[in-house]
């Protein structure tokens, strides 16, 4: 490691793709790094907006009367947490963040295929959070964040059409950004990179372009229609005139469903990359982990009837359907006993990445196993529109997701920014997450299976103890959530400059420097390596234990 | 999938064909074939489609990237289309609580 | 500083500026073209959900959907598929022009491409008002007054005085409003797009703006709003059937 010393009068900075401090060269950048950061402004803002939101609704559950907050303004926070965490900060997460701002360096690229239609992808999803935002302060939206008819197109209140205007306009950055990544990876890679040469991180970051591309229109004409019946009075989801209700949750959940898996196969990939590097070792069943990203994407398309099981779909559809659901399970589970494989007898440090990426492993796994219980049909009758399925979607997005993201962020912070943040600080914060998180949701799962249901502000006596104790994890989780804020705050003065490769890890990535150039390469790199290609091979020869 | 670049004569082939097919589908459906007329309007309209993708929009003469990205995309309508009629024409198959019965409901 | 900016600008006539982040111009057209297809996909997905919505109303309602189908203008809409089938040729010719460097010829294809869309747009303006003035605009009479519905606060079901469609016929017209409306909204951007190219390329050596690799992606679009068409027209205007065999 070779990295510079911060000493007081340290050598100045070569010129970087930070160095132009205009704010049109940043509002005007085509460069994929900056719109990375400037994504990564919009997310933190829209989190700390989906936070408070969820800050409220736990206060409010703390007593089983629901005194804090009226029973309209409760189902507005949950309908806001949902709207703003789902669409504005986890779906463009690690994709517009991370992958906006690796994905060519990992490549061997200059930039993405079209870097203009990349800026525009941050201007949209800015205007859609600009109008959600306009349509929370005027006056809310109460329908939660699945909009179904027909409260949403007849008796909610106007601001829906405000809301799914916001939804929908941030559906096309959506596009864009999918679109963007499709073609990079066809086209833009280095001589002699094929396909599997390439990082997982690439792959599941094209596996989720695909969703993003043929999941989203679907959303974006459901939207239309619901704003369409609203102003016209007529439409095809109102039973009184022969519509269907079931037939928008059948089109919303056509694209919800794939839209969890946008969710977290960016985060696998990024757990890939993190395993290999603190593991020191190659991943274990390359060719298997990426197929697995490919099949969660195409299967994940096939399973979304698992969210109707008990909505008068019918019975023979609900089998289905579960019976898929069982399958999409199983290129995931792939996934978790490769990593587990890649551990195994790999030489593990415990840097902050890697506590947040063997977190992920344990509460993914978690999250992904209640999910097969969920798709059982016999039990979903049971606990559908419970706290259960509460915690299980919380433990992948919040346990999975959120974790992979801040292990993505620790991981890549010294390439992205040119300086090292204290690892001690990083620990603690991920160790903090961690507790705060399993004593937020694992209550959950107790009490939904004990009845409690969800979007309900009181509730009976029996259940506060639970919602106590997961407010109280709240609170640390948010602690965890505020101290790496703290510590990168501080790293951009005073951490240590950033050597090129401060992890000493594999990927092209780490050949350029920290910050990188603004044409990320000098020269395009040739004569690529196998990936992964770390000193201890995937699979280390057996020795018997003397 | 190099076959010889279309040249004008193709595309005006192509272009008598599909209005030989409009004629058909709309003479076709002056008459009430029962269940057959759908099908009928579908294949006709399926085989302008396939006119125009292949020839007009040059799939016949492109890469296999772009056949496979056009096809996927149908592919995926056919899923979604697929999957939610599963679940509309099989709601009375089996005993459970009564479905909403419609009148005159799909054949 | 950011942008990287275009390398030998617009080079030989036709030709459209390299963009720095691409290795050659051969990557730089296959991207866009494959770009442009992809986005064709999208809007396949984007369309699929309105089939949708039509096959469901079809499916629950074929008697209906039969009868509302015959007060549809099939006169005006088999006029209108054989100029947008034609304009789909004209549009194809434009580009084989273009690629055998016939700027000016290519010109007045594309331009004969925009006009037969216009003329699209302007046949469908005709068939929505006949449509309407015989009282088939759902929730409105004859004469473009809201109809006054009971209860809910929202505009219901049956119309009172001059408006004559019950709930599930309603619906039809519904979906052939918003689908027909929808399409001609691409058809309307197309025409934009053509007339800017047509009018660019009217020189014997056009600016790179106009460049071959464009002019075939605005060739794709343009035979995909096409496609929605194929699919729309026997579905909402075919659906009724006016003899008996």
């Amino acid at each position: 490691m070779n990295a510079l010393p911060a000493t007081r009068r340290e050598p100045p900075e070569e010129a970087n793709y930070l160095s132009a401090h205009t704010l049109r060269s940043w509002l005007l950048t085509t460069d994929h790094k900056r719109i990375g950061l400037l994504f990564l402004f919009g997310i933190i803002g829209y989190f700390l907006i989906g936070t408070a939101a969820a800050a409220l609704v736990r206060l409010d559950l703390v007593t089983p009367q629901g005194d804090l907050l009226s029973a309209e303004m409760y189902n507005r926070m949950f309908t806001l947490h949902g709207v703003v965490m789902v669409w504005f900060f986890l779906i463009p997460s690690i994709p517009s963040v991370l992958g906006n701002f690796v994905l060519p360096l990992m490549i061997g690229a200059r930039d993405v295929a079209f870097p203009r239609l990349n800026l525009l992808s941050w201007y949209l999803f800015m205007i859609g959070g600009g109008v959600t935002l306009y349509a929370i302060l005027a006056g809310g939206v109460d329908t939660g964040w699945t909009f179904y008819t027909p409260y949403s197109t007849t008796y909610a209140n106007p601001q829906v059409v405000t809301m799914v205007a916001g939804i929908f306009i941030n559906g096309f950055s959506s596009i864009l950004t999918g679109l963007n990544f499709i073609i990079t990876t066809h086209k833009l890679r280095a001589p002699g990179l094929t396909w599997f040469r390439l990082p997982l991180f690439v792959w599941t970051l094209y596996a989720t372009a695909l969703i993003l591309v043929l999941a989203t229109p679907v959303l974006a004409m459901l939207l239309l229609l619901v704003a369409v019946e609203r102003f016209w009075g007529i439409g095809v989801f109102d039973p009184a005139q022969g519509g269907d209700p079931i037939l928008f949750q059948h089109l919303f959940w056509f694209y919800s469903h794939p839209a969890v898996y946008i969710m977290i196969l960016p985060g696998m990939g990024v757990v890939s990359e993190l395993v290999t590097c603190f593991a020191r070792k190659r991943l274990f069943g390359y060719p298997f982990v990426a197929g697995a990203s490919v099949a969660i994407a195409v299967l994940g398309f096939l399973v979304w009837g698992h969210h109707m099981f008990v909505s008068g779909q019918s019975i023979y559809s609900g089998f289905v359907f579960s019976l898929l659901s069982y399958m999409v399970a199983i290129p995931s589970a792939i996934k978790v006993f490769n990593w587990t494989a890649t551990l195994y007898k790999g030489s593990i440090s415990f840097e902050t990445p890697m506590l947040y990426a063997i977190g992920f492993i344990g509460l993914f796994t978690a999250g992904g196993l209640t999910g097969l219980m969920l798709a059982a049909t016999a039990v979903d009758v049971h606990v559908s529109d419970t706290y259960f399925v509460v915690a299980h979607f919380h433990y992948i997005m919040v346990g999975g997701m959120v974790l992979a993201f801040m292990g993505g962020l620790h991981y890549w912070w010294p390439k992205i920014t040119g300086r090292m943040y204290p690892d001690l600080a990083g620990r603690l914060a991920a160790v903090v997450t961690f507790i705060g998180f399993n004593l937020t949701f694992f209550p959950q799962f107790v009490m939904g299976y004990l009845g409690m249901p969800r979007r309900y502000h009181s509730y009976p006596e029996e259940f506060q103890f639970y919602h106590i104790l997961s407010t109280a994890g709240a609170s640390i989780l948010g602690v965890g959530y505020l101290l790496p804020v703290v510590y990168f705050l501080w790293s951009l003065k005073r951490g240590k400059r950033a050597p090129a490769n401060p992890w000493d890890a594999r990927g092209l990535e780490w050949t350029v420097a920290s910050p990188p150039p603004t044409h990320n390469f000098h020269d395009i790199p040739e004569g690529i390596r196998p990936p992964y290609d770390y000193p201890t091979p995937a699979t280390p020869p057996f020795t018997s234990p003397s | 999938m190099k076959a010889t670049e279309p040249t004008l004569r193709t595309f005006a082939t192509v272009w008598a064909a599909l209005m030989v097919l409009l004629a058909l589908t709309v003479g076709v459906a002056l008459f009430d074939l029962g269940p057959l007329s759908l099908a009928v309007a579908l294949v006709i309209a399926v085989t302008k489609a396939v006119l125009i993708l292949l020839v007009f929009m040059h799939v016949r003469y492109g890469s296999r990237e772009v056949l496979v990205f056009a096809g996927a995309a149908y592919l995926w309508l056919a899923i979604l289309l697929v999957g939610t009629f599963h679940d509309y024409v099989t709601r009375n198959w089996l005993p459970g609580p009564p479905a909403q019965r419609r009148q005159s409901s799909g054949r | 500083m950011n942008d990287p900016g275009t390398r030998s600008g617009g080079g030989a006539e036709g030709m459209e500026p390299l963009h720095s982040h691409f290795a050659s111009r051969e990557q730089q057209r296959e991207a866009t073209t494959l770009g442009m297809w992809l986005f064709l996909a999208t809007e396949i997905l984007f369309f699929g959900a309105l089939f949708l919505a039509y096959a469901y109303v079809r499916w629950s309602f074929p008697a209906v959907v039969q009868q509302a189908s015959r007060h549809l203008e099939l006169v005006m809409g088999t006029i209108n598929t054989g100029v947008l089938l034609t304009s789909s040729f004209a549009m194809a010719v434009g580009v084989l022009f273009a690629e055998q460097g016939r700027h000016r010829a290519a010109a007045k294809a594309l331009a004969a491409t925009a006009l037969m869309g216009v003329a699209f747009l302007m046949i469908k303006g005709s068939e929505y008002a006949a449509v309407i003035h015989e009282g088939f605009l759902p929730g409105f009479t004859a004469n473009l007054e809201p109809v006054s519905r009971p209860g809910g606060g929202y505009a219901g079901l049956l119309s009172e005085g001059g408006g004559p469609v019950p709930g599930q016929e309603e619906l039809f017209f519904w979906l052939y409003f918003v689908m027909t409306g929808i399409h001609a909204i691409h058809v309307a951007i197309g025409v934009g797009m053509l007339t800017l190219l047509a009018w660019w390329m009217r020189k014997p050596h056009p600016a790179s703006r106009a460049s071959l690799n464009t002019v075939r992606n605005a060739g794709l679009y343009w035979h995909f709003v096409d496609l929605v068409w194929v699919f729309l027209f026997p579905l909402l205007y075919l659906a009724g059937h006016r003899f008996q065999p």
